[in-house]
């Protein structure tokens, strides 16, 4: 019992925190948005602190194999809770200008996080569920949080009913997956899931399928992607922040887990849907961004493409793949919290401006939010030597390891495509003639903010190793935990 | 044997008899009574099966909770039910058709199951004698405590999400202040008037 409540101290930790909040905000007296938000930022520290503590145990399980902590887990939780305190820092000054500032948008972006933490670790149907739903049923409520908004409470309910959907057709795959392999667990799962002569019989590919598409809605990959640019623009710019980083993420996470432990070895029918996912998630995210005004709208389409690039690297199915998604998702938050630190700064003295004409001649009046946006929409792009190029490099190495030739040239062509209209937005900040729209100047804890992840992104070649090493254990622990799947199924084998 | 296929077809005619009325009735007040009585048959099913836990919570949470509160919120929406469902025949092709590829579908899909690798015995719905709620609450505390609490953080999570988006902070909430009840006498509260006849007051 005591292993078992050591191993989910994080979420623990996340969900006392939230409650501990919960109340200083139902109880104090006056406005108690400030004491909340520093909290919950606090806790999330404690939790990814309690969370990295891990990163060097071996894996365990707790709850009868519902719950895993391993490396991989352990680094993507931290990541996941980092993302999420820095967008509460970022909501902050948004929040209070909007006259949106409430103690409940950091209690349940704490709970969001310990929903991402429990679908980090999953390792059972059910675990899973309950872990996309904490999650979810948080996001919808935060994009709704501007509820005297037409836009914003149109996305919350969007995102409801499509969320619902979604979630509605994984739990059909799951039913399925657990008639027709007797377990939730993934790791009996994976030895009931066989092909017989390179097929899977019909009904197990039919489970998979339904599964592939509920998590496909989740990290928002072409052709369940629909909510995406809606949700985006309606929700309140530092929820969009929040969106567009820890969720995907965790995303991302539980479908690596599920595939390369669940599945592992029914490869031949997954791997087909994972490369297919990924070509029209990067066409779409390269060609729909085109003619995009507002800068938001167009954030979600590079969000959507840049699903499709990490999961280039997900159809390579190995250890160089599983660590290659793993870092250029990593590099990929970073990237989007520095956009969106910039664009929360896009202020007028009458509110929020959101189109990218707005930004004409930005070099000129606010030269270093300039630069930094500069510098993230380059590394978006991919041009070296910025972050987001060593990203681009790792996913379609490991794909051409893999000998996905055809699927890493529509990569690159795509990526080429998707240049254009990042480098759109510099030749407005730098070619135009100012148009004077930003005239705020920007606050000072996005202008660290924005400085550290510009940084980052620039000096990122410099010193590579420490990251592509952690990417590259949790990586290796991931396929190995594969290996245990597979003794365990020779041990079936063997049993009958 | 006799017995239990004479209940299992009682239960299974009302059940299906009553789902039609519920949506060709009318008025909306009869569905959800005939929703009910759906509810208690499908109960009556779950009995035949060995499944009685399942039949309480039916009753309890279907019946009692969301029938009753479908009931409400019929009778305090003042919908025109009968102008909504006036196009029912007309749909009524399509809706077949859509139901009829929904139907092979999933005889494609149990049929499929048939030729399927060796799968695991299903577990018995009574193991060991005990009834279901017993072997429920056996577990439900233990092994599945973390799926259990979960559940408990997703409702919490409901809570606050519906108090968050429909609460409005009101300058004069009314509250109930009960020594000012109680302190109220007859003195304060009711006047006697001595009414002119034909003048008014």
């Amino acid at each position: 019992m005591l292993q078992n409540l050591t191993l989910i101290l994080p979420e623990m930790i996340l969900f006392l925190g939230a409650m501990g909040l919960l109340m200083i905000g139902a109880f104090s007296k006056g406005d108690s948005t400030r004491t909340v938000n520093l909290g919950a930022i606090a806790i999330l520290a404690l939790a990814a602190a309690t969370a990295g503590s891990f990163a060097n145990n071996a894996q365990a399980t707790a709850f009868n194999g519902a719950f895993v902590m391993d490396s991989f887990a352990a680094l993507m939780k931290v990541l996941t809770f980092v993302a999420t305190g820095i967008a509460i820092i970022m909501s902050q000054g948004y929040m209070r200008l909007e006259k949106l500032a409430r103690f409940e948008y950091p209690v349940l972006l704490l709970l969001a996080a310990a929903g991402m933490g429990m679908m980090i670790s999953a390792n059972d149907l059910i675990a899973l569920y309950m872990g996309i739903e904490l999650q979810s049923l948080a996001l919808y409520v935060v994009a709704a949080i501007n509820r005297d908004s037409l836009r914003s409470t149109e996305a919350g309910l969007k995102y409801f009913v499509l969320g619902a959907l979604s979630s509605g057709m994984l739990l059909y795959g799951a039913s399925l997956i657990y008639g027709f392999s007797g377990s939730t667990n993934f790791v009996e799962i994976a030895a009931a899931f066989q092909p017989q002569d390179g097929i899977l019989p019909m009904a197990q590919v039919l489970g998979l399928v339904f599964l592939l598409a509920g998590l496909a809605f989740k990290i928002s990959a072409v052709p369940f992607h629909m909510w995406t640019p809606d949700v985006y623009e309606g929700a309140p710019t530092s929820v969009t922040a929040f969106f567009a980083s820890a969720p995907k993420l965790a995303g991302m996470a539980i479908f690596l887990r599920i595939m390369m432990t669940g599945f592992e070895n029914a490869l031949v029918a997954w791997q087909q849907i994972i490369i297919l996912l990924a070509i029209l998630s990067m066409v779409l995210g390269a060609f729909a961004a085109i003619g995009q005004q507002n800068i938001k709208r167009l954030m979600a389409y590079s969000s959507i493409g840049h699903m499709g690039f990490a999961l280039v690297g997900f159809a390579a199915a190995s250890a160089a793949g599983v660590s290659s998604v793993i870092l250029y998702m990593t590099l990929y938050v970073v990237m989007t919290l520095g956009t969106f630190a910039c664009i929360l700064s896009m202020r007028q003295d009458s509110g929020p401006v959101e189109r990218i004409s707005d930004l004409a001649g930005l070099s000129q009046t606010r030269p270093f939010m300039a630069f930094c946006l500069a510098v993230m929409m380059f590394s978006l792009a991919g041009i070296p030597p910025m972050a987001g190029f060593f990203g681009k490099l790792f996913v379609f190495r490991a794909a051409i390891d893999a000998g996905l030739y055809s699927l890493s040239i529509i990569g690159v062509l795509a990526s080429v495509v998707g240049a254009f209209y990042y480098l759109r937005i510099v030749k407005v900040m730098y070619l135009d003639a100012p148009a004077d729209e930003v005239n705020e100047p920007m606050p000072r804890e996005l202008s660290i903010l924005a400085g550290v992840m510009t940084a980052f992104t620039l000096l990122f070649f410099v010193y590579p190793s420490p990251l592509v090493e952690l990417a590259d254990k949790a990586g290796a622990v991931l396929m190995q935990d594969g290996m245990v799947a597979t003794d365990m199924l020779q041990e079936h084998l063997a049993g009958h | 044997m006799t017995l239990t296929s004479l209940a299992f077809y009682l239960f299974a005619t009302v059940a299906v008899a009553s789902s039609f009325m519920v949506i060709s009735s009318r008025n909306p007040v009869y569905s959800v009574l005939f929703l009910i009585l759906t509810f208690f048959n499908a109960a009556g099913l779950f009995v035949l099966l060995g499944a009685e836990f399942l039949a309480l919570i039916l009753v309890v949470v279907y019946v009692g909770a969301v029938a009753v509160l479908f009931l409400f919120v019929v009778m305090m929406l003042d919908i025109d039910f009968a102008e909504l469902s006036e196009g029912f025949l007309q749909y009524m092709p399509i809706g077949a058709t859509v139901g009829l590829i929904l139907l092979l579908e999933l005889l494609l899909v149990f049929g499929a199951s048939s030729t399927l690798i060796d799968t695991k015995p299903l577990p018995q719905a009574t193991p060991d004698g005990m009834t279901n709620a017993e072997a429920l609450g056996r577990v439900l505390y233990t092994d599945y405590i973390y799926f259990f609490q979960a559940a408990g953080a997703i409702l919490l999570v409901a809570m606050i999400g519906a108090i968050v988006l429909t609460l409005v902070p009101s300058n004069n909430p009314k509250k109930q202040n009960i020594a000012a009840q109680t302190a109220r006498t007859r003195d304060d509260a009711v006047e006697t008037v001595d009414v002119e006849p034909g003048q008014g007051i």
